[in-house]
């Protein structure tokens, strides 16, 4: 074929050639053509295949209701996209598409056979079979079905594109720059209101640039438009989903339609507040059933008109029209006076408004008033058409190149329905439109019901004299769900239309059955003897059409998926080779490896120099609160388990925080500065449960104390010098505190200066040697770090990671509540009685210590293990058997929680959970491994300096 | 019943497939009946089954507002595994695990369990610890669960990003191999004809709107919007409806019922094998045999029954997708959707008796009940038939929430379900 | 994304700011200890989760920082008030 551009109309650009390809041919087109409109001008009716019976498809549409011109893009690595409807593709000078779901080629596609076979497989014959011999299914079948399944390739590359996102705040947006929405729009251009206009297409206009009797208007609304400065108008830009409290998403696309991207942005996430929403969606047309509907060259009425006036382009050199709906007759009378020859008007209706048959006759076009269309001839695309009067008498066949079909329109109600609006069903419209809205929100123009194409029967499928159990009349294009597939589901008791959907798949396809709903309702609405309202609807789900992965993500990638916290000393770490772990949002040095060293190595060195010299560590990820007011002992009091009001200011107290359910949930030391002051701090992770935690308690439960709670975890650095040098190192940098051993005890806390700058000082310890934890504000904490580095050469100060503090603090038995514990600990469990205030009448979870399987023997206690091999590190997360011959299942009774070398030990040491713990003191308790079983003894949890000898000097 | 198989598929085709009867009559109540299930989603509707089929109790009525499957049965994200840390969870799942596999042949309807593997990505040391405990009890309870490299894991699912550099690096992956999918619909559709064949009626469009107890506080029946119908022995399968359903009989329950939504991409030619989690960066992935990709997304944050959540959950989800799989992010979104999940405070469901004699309970099951399924559902109905917990469900009692016995996974793990 | 009044601000702003906080007016017991063992587990698990009228804690996180109740339907996500903390029940 010699292609069928027309030598004039269209609203492409035609100085602008651009040159394209499909499936490796090369092909001309124009700037504003969609690779839908050009490849027809070139004469290309195939376009893809159909999913389950590999059927030849061609354009059913000309938007976004497309269920069968499915293709890929390739634009370079990492840049391909596949199930693009080429009717939203725009062509630009090098587009590379291919069509997919095919092999070899799209015309010749060996899976075909399945439509030969097509009786074979009817509506959920998955269900029915496969399922012998049973291996089978793992193997043979399940590879089979996913590889004959899938529609193009996904992409194999990481996309090179960014996306962007914004929000956005409007008093009213309007969905839809169709006439309707224009109008709206206009409406609201000389008013106060910030107005947000959105539209799918690459133009403004909507079905008005298929009506060249509107351009005038169109170009004037336009201009009016742009020249209103409250009126943002987005094309490119589609309202996807329709959320709560008039919440609108919406995809700008910005680069896909380019030749050149450049670096910006590919996609836009809108995410629109709106005070008023008004839907312009418009209606989309709706296809008749019959055999074979499906043949490319067999499309919608008004897509044709489109393809004329919009492109320039006629579908075909003599086309036949099937219609039940007057707008399909006033579609081939635009193409007729475009010089296309109409061969035959088939109309199912008996009769039709005089208007149109005289108009008919004045461009010489035969009509057939009460005929259907009984069969569709050609395979790879239409040769003619069998009709026949509704009767079935009078069979004839016509020469055509092309068949359209007009079977009535749909409101485009799908917003309307994600916003929860209520819809009502019309049967003269034969389709749903909305009724009573749930938000702020209108709907306008075809969307609402209301339209100037004048009237229709609705009708489920074309009478045929063909045996409707053989014939294959499509419903759901895409899916290849015939009308028989949904009789068949009602015989097997499929009765409601969600049912229907899911045993059939109808409307399940990539076009969300914006074409197939309607007629399948109608079907099944038949087939059940019900009317269509008792059969139901299926739920409209977002989004409107298929949206980027990429722009619902956004920003959110990369560094910005969820932005490191880092603390003051971090960079210095990064300097000096540290390996680092990810710790909540933070990411902390695990230890600081020399040449040559592995992990075990780096922390056996530095656990070395903390239990010998000093040992240098950034604790600025500790969670810090600042508790102040009068009742803030009190507070604390009611908080945690310890007592607080007895502290004395200038002292720290460990502090154990319970959940109302009794269990731990965290823990740390915290200092009294003053009667009304106290600083606290949490684990790393906890820091904003536990603050929030703490507001709701004080607010909610006990508004009359007066306390003020302020996160400062970011406020203060921390570094702390831990090792039996730490004093030495530190005295000559502080002033206004005495750090002698009896002016300044373990656990407490003096404020004054270090290097000059102001300074919390806590003596305290996580290793168990002599210890001080520094906070001064966190611009300092770099500059202190380096400072104490460099003074403290001379004495061997080490770096040291978490890993060498785990190991140092495990050696003393100190826990780290989220590892040792697991939110199903209490304290007696951790062996942490001690921390909880015998005489307190309440704290937060202290009635639950109390229940009777808190209180029942056999839970699960925190214990030492020593492995009888000590050169054995167990793996933590072991699992603790009493009797290793027992068979699987085996009897657990615990598991390790901490397992490490200990170096200064000269042997491996853990902690355990393990049931009735406390009381199997000496025992010895197994632990079955892959391979091997290994013998462990219960120890007491302090394995170096129980008497805490090293801490107070 | 119509037997189902190639060759029924075959002889029936020569016919036009219009020999085929429906797969279940729509039942219309009866006065009374010996049990009765409320709720016909997969643990109903198996419920139903398991009575007639292993306790001979075949006048039983399951008794659904909507239509059956059409809650999380159909809404789901069909993931099944077994890999639990407690040995309460180990053995209710693997329980059912073991159901799943034979489930097909069982009801003579292809519920396409696929054991195609599921593995959960360690992130961080801290899920290292974590799946290594899991890994550990596994073994020693029998449920196969095992450790892999990042290397292996990326091997196992080649679109996995494994780069150091990435912001949520993986370190490694616990698999269980046994783990899969199936076909959500099929298990309700099946369970449906099955049970249907053995005598069970399946009254759908019929809400409960109360439960009618005697005089010694017994149940007698429910009231429906189809009128009273008498039963004995209720059980109660609602799923995210349960408190409301609960609250008829006069009882409160520890349930919360929020949304929670998945989504599925469009269909792709096989390109993601296996189905793959990660609690730390809040996603879960798996291809369906269709070829979309099957997407779950973490909790709307407040109680609702809407079943409509919001775009912001979306928009982390896709994130995290997009960050372990970079290749997909030019991937589409075809279809979001909500559904309804009912909470208990650890977790984990409540399965068993209740205070109020012949009423029985199956709820709580959170995010993961698709799983449970078969299991679940032959549990129940053990518990209806003997008026008794099997060993297997009887720690899933309502008294764990005041003696302090919970079960509680996500506090142990930081494990989603 | 749910758009919510703080009654603190007296603003309506988007959900993201807000942190979901449980069902409203379940106060702590003034003396846990003198419970017995079900009504302390009523306290701490028993929830209404109607279907229709629920009242609920929000804390404006990312706002004023402050606790706040709210009458919601849970069936239709549709806010019928909010109101301080400390303010009877609506």
């Amino acid at each position: 074929m010699s292609g069928l551009r027309l030598d004039h109309g269209g609203r492409m650009d035609r100085r602008r050639p651009v040159s394209f390809s499909f499936d490796g041919a090369t092909y001309q087109g124009f700037a504003g053509d969609t690779l839908a409109s050009a490849l027809l001008a070139n004469g290309v009716m195939l376009f893809g295949r159909s999913f389950k019976y590999h059927r030849p498809r061609g354009l059913l549409g000309a938007g976004s209701e497309e269920p069968n011109a499915l293709v890929s893009v390739s634009r370079g690595p990492g840049r391909h996209t596949p199930n693009l409807r080429a009717t939203g593709v725009e062509v630009y000078d090098g587009l590379v598409a291919t069509s997919q779901h095919r092999w070899p080629s799209l015309k010749t596609d060996l899976g075909a056979i399945n439509d030969r076979l097509g009786m074979f497989f009817p509506a959920g014959f998955y269900n029915k079979t496969f399922m012998w011999p049973r291996s089978f299914w793992d193997k043979l079948y399940e590879p089979v079905i996913r590889r004959m399944a899938g529609l193009g390739e996904a992409p194999s590359e990481e996309d090179p594109d960014h996306y962007a996102a914004t929000y956005a705040h409007c008093d009213l947006l309007i969905v839809g720059a169709g006439p309707a929405g224009i109008d709206a729009a206009l409406e609201a251009s000389g008013t106060a209101k910030r107005v947000i206009l959105i539209d799918e297409q690459d133009e403004a206009g909507g079905g008005a640039l298929a009506d060249p009797a509107l351009w005038p208007w169109l170009q004037e609304s336009l201009k009016d438009l742009a020249a209103a400065p409250n009126i943002t108008v987005l094309r490119r830009t589609t309202a996807f989903g329709y959320y709560h409290d008039n919440f609108i998403g919406a995809v700008e696309r910005l680069t896909d339609h380019l030749a050149q991207i450049g670096d910006g942005a590919r996609e836009k996430l809108w995410r629109i507040r709106a005070g008023e929403v008004i839907l312009a969606q418009g209606a989309i047309e709706r296809p008749l059933v019959f055999a074979g509907n499906d043949v490319p060259g067999v499309m919608l009425a008004s897509a044709a008109r489109t393809y004329l006036h919009r492109y320039g382009v006629a579908v075909g050199k003599s086309v036949a029209l099937v219609a039940a709906h007057d707008s399909g007759w006033q579609d081939v009378f635009a193409l007729a006076r475009a010089g296309v020859i109409v061969a035959a008007i088939i109309e199912v209706r008996d009769r039709v408004a005089a208007a149109l048959l005289a108009e008919a006759e004045v461009l010489g076009i035969p009509v057939k008033l009460g005929h259907s269309v009984i069969d569709v001839h050609g395979r790879l695309a239409v040769k003619g058409i069998t009709i026949a009067r509704n009767d079935h008498s009078g069979a004839a066949r016509i020469t055509c190149d092309a068949l359209l079909m007009a079977g009535g329109w749909t409101p485009c109600v799908h917003l309307w329905s994600h916003s929860k609006g209520s819809l009502a069903w019309d049967d003269a419209l034969g389709a749903y439109v909305p009724d009573q809205p749930n938000e702020k929100v209108r709907c306008v123009g075809a969307c609402s019901g209301k339209w100037n194409f004048g009237s229709g029967l609705v009708i489920d499928a074309l009478p045929t004299p063909r045996d409707q159990h053989r014939i294959k009349a499509f419903v759901d294009f895409q899916n290849d769900v015939t009308a028989k597939d949904i009789t068949l589901a009602v015989r097997e008791g499929f009765k409601s239309i969600e049912h229907i959907k899911r045993y059939t798949t109808t409307g399940m396809a990539t076009d969300q059955g914006k074409t197939s709903n309607l007629n399948g309702l109608q079907i099944a609405s038949q087939a059940l003897g019900r009317h269509v309202t008792e059969v139901g609807l299926t739920t409209f789900r977002p989004p409107y059409t298929p949206q980027t992965f990429g722009a619902l993500a956004g920003h959110a990638k990369d560094d910005l998926f969820q932005p490191t916290r880092k603390t003051a000393i971090d960079g210095w770490a990064e300097e000096h080779g540290a390996v680092f772990e990810l710790v909540a949002q933070w990411r902390r040095a695990r230890y600081f490896p020399q040449a040559g060293e592995d992990m075990l190595a780096a922390v056996n060195r530095e656990c070395r120099a903390v239990r010998s010299a000093v040992g240098i560590f950034d604790a600025s990820t500790l969670g810090k609160i600042e508790v102040v007011g009068p009742d803030a002992a009190e507070f604390l009091n009611r908080m945690y388990t310890n007592p607080w009001k007895a502290l004395e200011p200038g002292r720290c107290r460990y502090g154990l925080l319970l959940k109302e359910d009794g269990f731990i949930t965290d823990d740390g030391v915290s200092a009294r500065l003053a009667p009304d002051r106290f600083h606290l701090t949490t684990t790393t992770g906890g820091a904003a449960r536990v603050l929030n935690t703490m507001e709701d308690y004080l607010q909610t439960e006990w508004p009359d104390l007066d306390v003020w709670l302020t996160s400062t975890t970011e406020q203060w650095a921390v570094i702390a010098l831990q090792g039996p040098l730490a004093r030495k190192l530190l005295e000559p940098l502080v002033a206004g505190i005495d750090l002698a051993g009896d002016a300044f005890p373990h656990m407490a806390i003096r404020e004054g200066t270090v290097c000059g700058v102001p300074a919390r000082l806590f003596r305290v310890s996580f290793t168990g040697e002599l210890g001080f934890e520094i906070n001064v504000p966190a611009a300092y904490g770099r500059a202190l770090w380096e400072r104490l580095m460099t003074d403290g050469a001379a004495c061997g100060i080490t770096p040291y990671g978490t890993e060498a503090m785990h190991v140092l603090r495990a050696e003393k038995g100190f826990i780290i509540v989220g590892q040792d514990t697991d939110g199903t600990v209490t304290p007696n469990d951790a062996g942490l009685d001690w921390a909880v205030g015998k005489k307190k009448p309440d704290f937060v979870g202290r009635r639950s210590l109390s229940r009777p399987d808190i209180v029942a023997p056999g839970r699960k206690q925190l214990v030492g293990l020593l492995t009888d091999d000590p050169a054995v590190v167990l793996e933590e997360g072991a699992q603790i058997v009493a009797d290793p011959a027992q068979s699987i299942p085996m009897k657990m009774i615990g598991h390790v929680t901490s397992a490490y070398w200990s170096e200064t030990l000269g042997r491996s040491i853990a902690l355990a959970l393990v049931a009735g713990g406390h009381a199997r003191l000496g025992e010895t308790l197994y632990l079955p491994m892959p391979g091997q079983v290994v013998r462990a003894k219960v120890s007491g949890m302090v394995f170096f300096d129980p008497a805490g000898a090293r801490l107070n000097v | 019943m119509t037997r189902f198989s190639a060759f029924s598929l075959f002889a029936k085709a020569l016919g036009g497939h219009q020999g085929w009867p429906e797969q279940w009559p729509d039942a219309s109540p009866k006065p009374a009946y010996d049990a009765i299930i409320v709720g016909a989603g997969g643990h109903g509707l198996g419920a139903a089954y398991y009575l007639a089929k292993k306790y001979g109790i075949t006048n039983v009525a399951v008794i659904e507002k909507g239509w059956l499957g059409g809650g999380n049965t159909g809404r789901n994200t069909t993931i099944i595994r077994s890999n639990y840390l407690y040995d309460e969870s180990a053995h209710l799942y693997d329980h059912a695990l073991k159901l799943w596999d034979g489930l097909s042949q069982e009801l003579n309807y292809n519920t396409m369990y696929s054991k195609r593997g599921v593995m959960m990505l360690a992130h961080n040391v801290h899920d290292i610890q974590s799946f290594k405990r899991h890994i550990h009890a596994n073994r020693l309870n029998g449920v196969d669960n095992e450790w892999l490299t990042a290397e292996q894991a990326k091997d196992y699912c080649p679109p996995l990003n494994i780069s150091p550099d990435a912001r949520y690096p993986v370190l490694g992956a616990a698999l269980q191999r046994r783990g899969g999918t199936a076909r959500h619909d099929t298990v309700a559709w099946g369970y449906a004809r099955a049970a249907a064949a053995l005598g069970v009626d399946i009254i759908q469009n019929c809400a409960v709107t109360g439960i009618r107890r005697g005089a010694d506080g017994a149940v007698l029946g429910v009231e429906t919007e189809r009128g009273f119908i008498a039963s004995r022995r209720i059980g109660v399968s609602a799923a995210g409806h349960s408190s409301v359903i609960m609250q008829m009989a006069g009882l409160d329950f520890p349930l919360e019922s929020y949304p929670l939504q998945a989504l599925v991409s469009e269909p792709v030619k096989p390109v993601f094998p296996c189905v793959v989690m990660s609690n730390t960066v809040h996603a879960y992935m798996s291809q369906s045999d269709k070829g979309e990709l099957v997407i779950g997304a973490g909790t709307d944050q407040y109680v609702s029954y809407s079943q409509r959540g919001a775009l912001h959950i979306i928009e982390h989800t896709l994130a995290a997708i997009c960050e372990i799989f970079p290749i997909f992010r030019r991937m589409r979104m075809l279809r979001s959707w909500g559904g309804i999940v009912d909470v208990t405070p650890d977790r984990s469901p409540i399965l068993g008796k209740t205070p109020v004699p012949g009423l029985y309970i199956n709820c709580g099951w959170g995010t993961g009940g698709f799983k449970a399924t078969p299991g679940a559902a032959d549990l129940l109905a053990y518990t209806m038939a003997k008026d008794e917990p099997h060993p297997i469900n009887a720690p899933y009692n309502l008294d764990r929430f005041r003696t302090g016995r919970l079960i509680d996974e996500a506090a142990a793990a930081a494990v989603a379900h | 994304m749910l758009l919510i009044h703080c009654p603190y601000c007296d603003q309506q702003r988007a959900e993201i700011e807000f942190a979901y906080a449980g069902e409203a007016h379940i106060a702590r017991p003034l003396d846990p200890a003198a419970m017995s063992d079900e009504d302390w587990a009523r306290y701490l698990f028993i929830r209404s989760n109607p279907r229709g009228r629920h009242h609920e804690r929000w804390r404006h996180i990312h706002g004023c920082g402050r606790f706040f109740n709210a009458v919601r339907d849970t069936a239709t996500d549709k806010f019928e008030a909010t109101y301080q903390a400390g303010k009877p029940r609506r």
